[in-house]
C-alpha cells in the first residue's frame, strides 16, 4: 500500500462527510449513529496506523511511506513520516477512540459533535504527515476551526471568551509563520520539506531599519516560526489562552487540546526550526532554555493557587512544555530523545488527568477543587487511577513522566547547568500541586452533603482508562520502545545541525577574514 | 473597420440588446416584462462569456489601439460578465416579491457590463474614461432603484457626487497625462514615461490612480462604501460587491501596467500604501458594524486591501495573484449575498447580525455553508479564501513588499474577529426568536455552490490558476 498515509488521514473525514450528508434528526437512535460512526471511524484509523507503524523501519532516517503529487502553485501534496513524526502519527489514532467513547453522554448536538472532531483528527494527522510547507500549513491552521467550533459550542461558561482567545491567539502567531513560509518558498524556490531540510538558508547579518539582526535570514526566520510555534505550545510568557480555553472546552475537547495539539508546536520546533534554521536557533537557544526554565517554576507555582481543577491542569501541561522545549533546545541525543518522549508521555498522562476531571465533572457538574474531597470513600477504583495519573505528572520512577522529565534533564545539564539547576526545581513544585490536588480532592473524611451518592467508575469509564494505564507504565519500564523508534532519526537531526553549525560558523570566519 | 468591430462584437452585441430591450419595454409591458427580460439578460451575459471566453486566442487592438482584446481582457471579462449574470439571477425573487424589479435594472446591468467590458480593454485614456463613466452612470441610477426609499435615493446621490468626484480627478491626472506624454495612447505614454518620467507625469498617474482607487473603495477613498451598500436593495449591493470591483481592479492593472509599465518604482509606493489603508481600515472599521451590509462594505474595502497587494508587486506574478484573487472573492461574495438575500423575516429583509441568533438551529445546512465561507472570507485553511492570500502575499514578498506581506497578516488576524463574530452569532448564540428563511431554491443552491467551491478549489482551483498566469503573461511583459 503506497498511500497508507493518505488513507489513515482522510478515513476520519469521509466519516464526517457520511455523518454530514446521511445522518437526519436529533434523536436518540441519530444520537447513537453518530456515535458509533465516529468510535468505528476512529478505531479504523488506529488500526491503519498501526500498519504504518509496523511497516515502519526505524534504521532508516529518511521519510518513509512518501506519497507526492503536483499541486497550485508549483505546491506538493507531499506526505511521509520518519521516526519524529510517526509516534505522534500513533499517538493521534491511539487518543481519539478514547476521547470519542469519553464523549458518549454528550447530548447537544451530537452529530455536529462527532464531525467536528473526526474533522480535527484528519487535521491533527495532516500537520504531523506533510511533507510541504504550505501543506503543513493548512493542516495546522485548519484545526483552529474544529476547536473554536467545540470550544465555543459545547464549552462552559465563559466559552465564547475562550474560544475567540483561542482563535485570535493561535492565529496571529501562525500568520507570521505564513509570510516566513513565504519567504522560504522565494528563497529556495520550492515548499518541500525534505529538499528544504537541506537548504542553507543565508546567515549574513544585515540590518532592518537600523537595527542589526544577527544570523540574518535565518534568525528572523527562526522567530517568525517560533511565534507560531511558541503561542502552540504554549511557552510562558504567551500560554495564557491555553488555561481559558482548557477550563471552558468540554472534556473531549481538553484531552485532544493536551494530548495531541499541544505536540503541534514541538513537533514544529523539531522539524522546521532546528534542522532548517541552525543559526537562528543556536543565537536563540539561551533565551529559549530560560524561558522554558521559568515556565517550569512560574507555572507550577501557579498552579498551586488555582481552584479549578481543570485549570491546574492546564498550568500543569504548561510546565511539562517547558521540559520540552529545553530539551529540543538542548540539542543532544538525552535531550531530543526526552523532549519526545515527554511529549508522547505527556499526551496519555494530560489525556487521562483530564478525563479523570471529566470523570467527577459529569457526575457534579463542577470543577472547583472545594466541591470534593473523600471521593475515596465512595470512588475507590477512581481513586486509584487517579492517583496513578498524579503519580505520573509527578514524575514518578516506573511511570512514563519520569523517563521524560530525567532525559531533557540530563540533556540540558550538558548544555547549560544553571538552566538544569532552576528546572529540577521544577520537579519538586510538581510533586506539591498535584499531591496537594489529589489530598483535597480524593483523601480525606467525605462530609460535603452532596458527595453522598456520588458513584464510582462505570465500566466504560474503566474500559476508556484501561489503554492509559498499560501505556504511562509501560513506557515507564520499557522506554525503548519509544526510543529504538526516535532514537535513529534524531541521531541524523542532531548531525545535521552541527554539520549546518560548523559549515556556517566556518564561513562567516572566512567571511571575517577576508574583510 | 470591419476588423475593428469584429473584435469589439461582444460589446456591440450587449449594447444593442440593450437598446433595443429598452425600446420594446418602454412600448408594452413596463414592469411586467422585467422578470423575462432580467432571465434574458442573464443568459446572453453567461453567453457572452462563454463565447468570450472560448473563441478569442492571442492579442489584437482595435481602433488604432484604444481597445484591447487579450488574455487579461479575456479573463476579467469572463469573471465580469459571469459574475453579473450570476448575481442577477440571484437577486430576482428578492426584488421580484419586494415589488422592485423594475424593467430598467437588467438593461442597465447589462449597459454597466458593457462599460466594464469597455474599462478593462481600454488602451487610451478615452476608452478608459468612457467605459468608466458608462459602467458609472448605469450604477448610480440602480443604487436609488428604490424610488420611495430614503436611504436608497440617498445612497445613489452620494454614489454619484462622490464619483463625480473622483471621475473629476481621475480626468485631471488623464489631461495631466496627455499633457507631459503627448498622446492619451496607454503605447504612447509608456514610450513617455520610461526611465526618468517627467513630473508632471507622475502628477497625472498619481491622479488617475486616485480616480481608480475611489472606484475598487481603497482607502482613503473607501467613504461612500458602507453607505452605499447599506442604502441600495441587497441584490444590488451584491452586484456592487462583485463584477464593478473586477472591473476596476482590471483597469487598474491596466492602466498601472500599459500606461505606466517603465515607472513600477513610482506607482508601487502609492499602490502599497493604498493596499495597507485598506487591508487595516478595513479590517478595524468592521469590527464595531451590527449590519452585515455595512460589515460586507468594510469586508470588501479589506478584500480590494489585499488585491492591490498583489497589484502592487508590479510584476505579472503579482497581476496573476491579483486576478486569481478577484476570481475567488466574486465567488465567496455571491455566496455571501445569496445568505444574505436569504435572511428575512415576516417576508421583510433583515440585515441585522444579532438576527443570526442560533441560526444554525433552524438551518444546519445553510449555517453551515455560510461558516465555510466566511472562514474563507477570513482566509483561514483549507479554504480557497487562504490561497488568494497566499498568492498574494508571495507576490509582494517577491515584489520587495516583505513589509506588506507581514502588514497583510496581521490585518487578516484583525480581520479573522468579525467574520468570526457571525459564527458565534450562528452558533454560540442563545436562542431568540428565529429568523426566518426566503425558500428560495435559486439562492439555496447559490449559496450551497459557493461553499463547496471554496473547499473542493483547493484541488486543482478548476484551472483558474493556468488562465490567469497566460492573462498576466499578455498584460505585463
Amino acid at each position: 500500500m503506497d498511500n497508507l498515509l493518505s488513507i489513515s488521514t482522510f478515513i476520519p473525514a469521509i466519516a464526517a462527510a457520511i455523518l454530514a450528508i446521511f445522518l437526519r434528526g436529533e434523536d436518540a437512535a441519530a444520537q447513537r449513529n453518530a456515535k458509533w460512526v465516529a468510535l468505528i471511524a476512529t478505531t479504523l484509523t488506529f488500526i491503519v496506523s498501526l500498519f504504518i507503524l509496523a511497516g515502519f523501519d526505524p534504521n532508516d532516517t529518511g521519510f518513509q511511506f512518501v506519497e507526492e503529487h503536483q499541486w497550485l502553485l508549483g505546491l506538493k501534496y507531499k506526505m511521509g513520516v520518519d521516526g519524529i513524526s510517526v509516534l505522534f502519527v500513533l499517538l493521534t489514532t491511539f487518543m481519539m477512540p478514547l476521547t470519542i467513547a469519553a464523549s458518549w453522554n454528550v447530548t447537544k448536538r451530537v452529530k455536529e459533535y462527532m464531525i467536528a472532531f473526526l474533522i480535527l483528527e484528519t487535521l491533527m494527522l495532516g500537520v504531523f504527515m506533510a511533507l510541504d510547507l504550505v501543506l503543513f500549513y493548512l493542516f495546522f491552521e485548519a484545526g483552529l476551526i474544529p476547536m473554536f467550533l467545540i470550544i465555543g459550542i459545547w464549552g462552559g461558561k465563559e466559552r465564547i471568551y475562550a474560544s475567540f482567545k483561542f482563535f485570535l491567539y493561535t492565529f496571529l502567531g501562525s500568520v507570521l509563520m505564513l509570510v516566513a513560509m513565504v519567504a522560504m518558498f522565494s528563497d529556495a524556490g520550492t515548499t518541500d520539506i525534505v529538499t528544504l531540510l537541506n537548504h542553507q538558508f543565508g546567515s549574513e547579518s544585515f540590518s532592518i531599519l537600523g537595527v542589526h539582526v544577527v544570523g540574518g535570514m535565518q534568525t528572523l526566520m527562526f522567530i517568525a516560526f517560533f511565534a507560531s510555534f511558541a503561542v502552540k505550545m504554549p511557552m510562558w510568557p504567551v500560554h495564557t489562552w491555553l488555561p481559558d480555553a482548557h477550563v471552558q472546552a468540554p472534556t473531549a475537547g481538553s484531552v485532544v487540546l493536551a494530548a495531541i495539539l499541544l505536540k503541534m508546536g514541538g513537533y514544529g520546533f523539531l522539524r522546521f526550526s532546528l534542522p532548517m534554521f541552525p543559526v537562528g536557533a543556536e543565537i536563540m537557544t539561551p533565551l529559549i532554555l530560560w524561558m522554558s526554565a521559568i515556565a517550569i517554576v512560574y507555572t507550577s507555582l501557579v498552579a498551586l493557587a488555582q481552584e479549578d481543577m481543570k485549570k491546574l491542569i492546564a498550568y500543569s501541561s504548561v510546565a511539562h512544555m517547558g521540559y520540552v522545549t529545553m530539551g529540543i533546545f538542548a540539542a543532544n541525543q538525552q535531550g531530543i530523545d526526552g523532549a519526545i518522549f515527554q511529549m508522547i508521555s505527556h499526551g496519555f498522562i494530560s489525556g487521562a488527568l483530564f478525563l479523570c476531571v471529566g470523570v467527577i465533572y459529569d457526575r457534579m457538574h463542577t470543577r472547583e477543587i472545594d466541591a470534593y474531597g473523600g471521593l475515596v470513600n465512595r470512588m475507590p477504583a477512581y481513586a486509584l487511577i487517579f492517583m496513578l495519573f498524579t503519580m505520573a505528572n509527578v514524575g514518578l520512577p516506573g511511570t512514563s513522566g519520569f523517563i521524560g522529565e530525567f532525559l531533557t534533564l540530563i540533556g540540558v545539564f550538558q548544555v547549560n547547568t544553571w538552566v538544569a539547576l532552576v528546572a529540577a526545581s521544577g520537579v519538586i513544585l510538581s510533586a506539591a500541586y498535584a499531591l496537594w490536588l489529589y489530598r483535597r480532592v480524593v483523601l480525606g473524611d467525605l462530609i460535603k452533603e452532596s458527595l453522598r451518592s456520588i458513584t464510582d467508575m462505570t465500566t466504560r469509564e474503566r474500559a476508556i482508562f484501561a489503554p492509559l494505564v498499560v501505556m504511562t507504565l509501560l513506557l515507564g519500564v520499557y522506554p525503548s520502545l519509544v526510543t529504538d523508534i526516535i532514537g535513529p532519526s534524531v541521531e541524523a537531526l542532531i548531525s545535521n545541525y552541527d554539520t549546518a553549525l560548523a559549515e556556517a560558523h566556518a564561513a562567516s570566519q572566512i567571511a571575517e577574514v577576508s574583510h | 473597420m470591419q476588423a475593428d468591430l469584429n473584435i469589439i462584437l461582444p460589446e456591440i452585441v450587449i449594447s444593442v440588446y440593450a437598446i433595443a430591450a429598452l425600446l420594446f419595454t418602454a412600448y408594452t409591458g413596463k414592469d411586467r416584462m422585467a422578470g423575462m427580460l432580467l432571465w434574458l439578460t442573464a443568459g446572453l451575459l453567461g453567453a457572452m462569456a462563454i463565447w468570450i471566453g472560448v473563441t478569442g486566442d492571442g492579442s489584437r487592438t482595435a481602433f488604432g489601439g484604444m481597445f484591447n482584446d487579450d488574455g487579461f481582457a479575456r479573463f476579467a471579462k469572463v469573471t465580469i460578465l459571469l459574475s453579473a449574470a450570476a448575481v442577477m439571477v440571484l437577486g430576482q425573487e428578492y426584488m421580484m416579491r419586494r415589488k422592485i424589479l423594475r424593467f430598467e435594472y437588467p438593461i442597465l446591468i447589462a449597459l454597466s457590463a458593457v462599460g466594464m467590458m469597455l474599462m478593462v480593454s481600454a488602451g487610451d485614456l478615452m476608452a478608459l474614461y468612457m467605459g468608466l463613466e458608462l459602467q458609472s452612470l448605469a450604477l448610480y441610477v440602480v443604487a436609488s432603484l428604490r424610488r420611495d426609499s430614503a436611504k436608497s435615493t440617498e445612497a445613489g446621490l452620494k454614489y454619484f457626487v462622490l464619483g463625480a468626484l473622483s471621475s473629476g480627478l481621475l480626468l485631471y491626472g488623464a489631461s495631466l497625462t496627455y499633457g507631459y506624454a503627448g498622446t492619451t495612447l496607454f503605447s504612447g505614454i509608456i514610450e513617455a514615461a520610461e526611465g526618468q518620467a517627467p513630473v508632471g507625469l507622475l502628477f497625472g498617474l498619481v491622479f488617475v490612480i486616485a480616480g481608480l482607487a475611489f472606484k475598487v473603495s481603497a482607502v482613503p477613498f473607501h467613504m461612500w462604501t458602507p453607505d452605499v451598500y447599506e442604502g441600495s436593495p441587497t441584490p444590488i449591493t451584491a452586484f456592487f460587491a462583485t463584477a464593478p470591483k473586477v472591473a476596476a481592479m482590471g483597469l487598474f492593472a491596466r492602466v498601472v501596467h500599459d500606461a505606466f509599465g517603465g515607472v513600477v518604482g513610482d506607482w508601487q509606493q502609492v499602490l502599497a500604501l493604498l493596499s495597507l489603508l485598506s487591508m487595516f481600515l478595513g479590517a478595524v472599521a468592521a469590527i464595531g458594524q451590527t449590519d452585515i451590509k455595512r460589515l460586507m462594505a468594510y469586508s470588501s474595502i479589506a478584500h480590494m486591501g489585499y488585491a492591490l497587494m498583489g497589484l502592487a508587486a508590479g510584476d505579472a506574478f503579482g497581476v496573476q495573484a491579483m486576478l486569481i484573487y478577484m476570481a475567488i472573492y466574486v465567488t465567496m461574495n455571491i455566496g455571501t449575498f445569496a445568505f444574505i438575500l436569504s435572511m428575512e423575516r415576516d417576508g421583510q429583509p433583515i440585515t441585522e447580525i444579532a438576527s443570526l441568533n442560533m441560526y444554525s438551529r433552524a438551518h444546519p445546512a445553510r449555517a453551515l455553508a455560510m461558516l465555510i465561507l466566511l472562514f474563507s472570507l477570513a482566509g483561514v485553511p483549507p479554504l480557497l479564501g487562504f490561497f488568494g492570500k497566499l498568492y498574494v502575499l508571495r507576490a509582494a514578498y517577491e515584489g520587495g513588499l516583505a513589509w506588506l506581506a507581514v502588514a497583510g497578516v496581521i490585518a487578516s488576524v484583525i480581520g479573522a474577529f468579525y467574520y468570526l463574530r457571525i459564527v458565534y452569532y450562528m452558533y454560540f448564540g442563545e436562542e431568540r426568536e428565529p429568523l426566518e428563511t426566503s425558500r428560495s431554491p435559486v439562492q439555496w443552491s447559490f449559496l450551497m455552490v459557493s461553499a463547496a467551491l471554496m473547499l473542493l478549489g483547493i484541488i486543482n482551483m478548476f484551472g483558474v490558476e493556468g488562465m490567469a498566469q497566460a492573462a498576466a503573461a499578455t498584460l505585463v511583459n
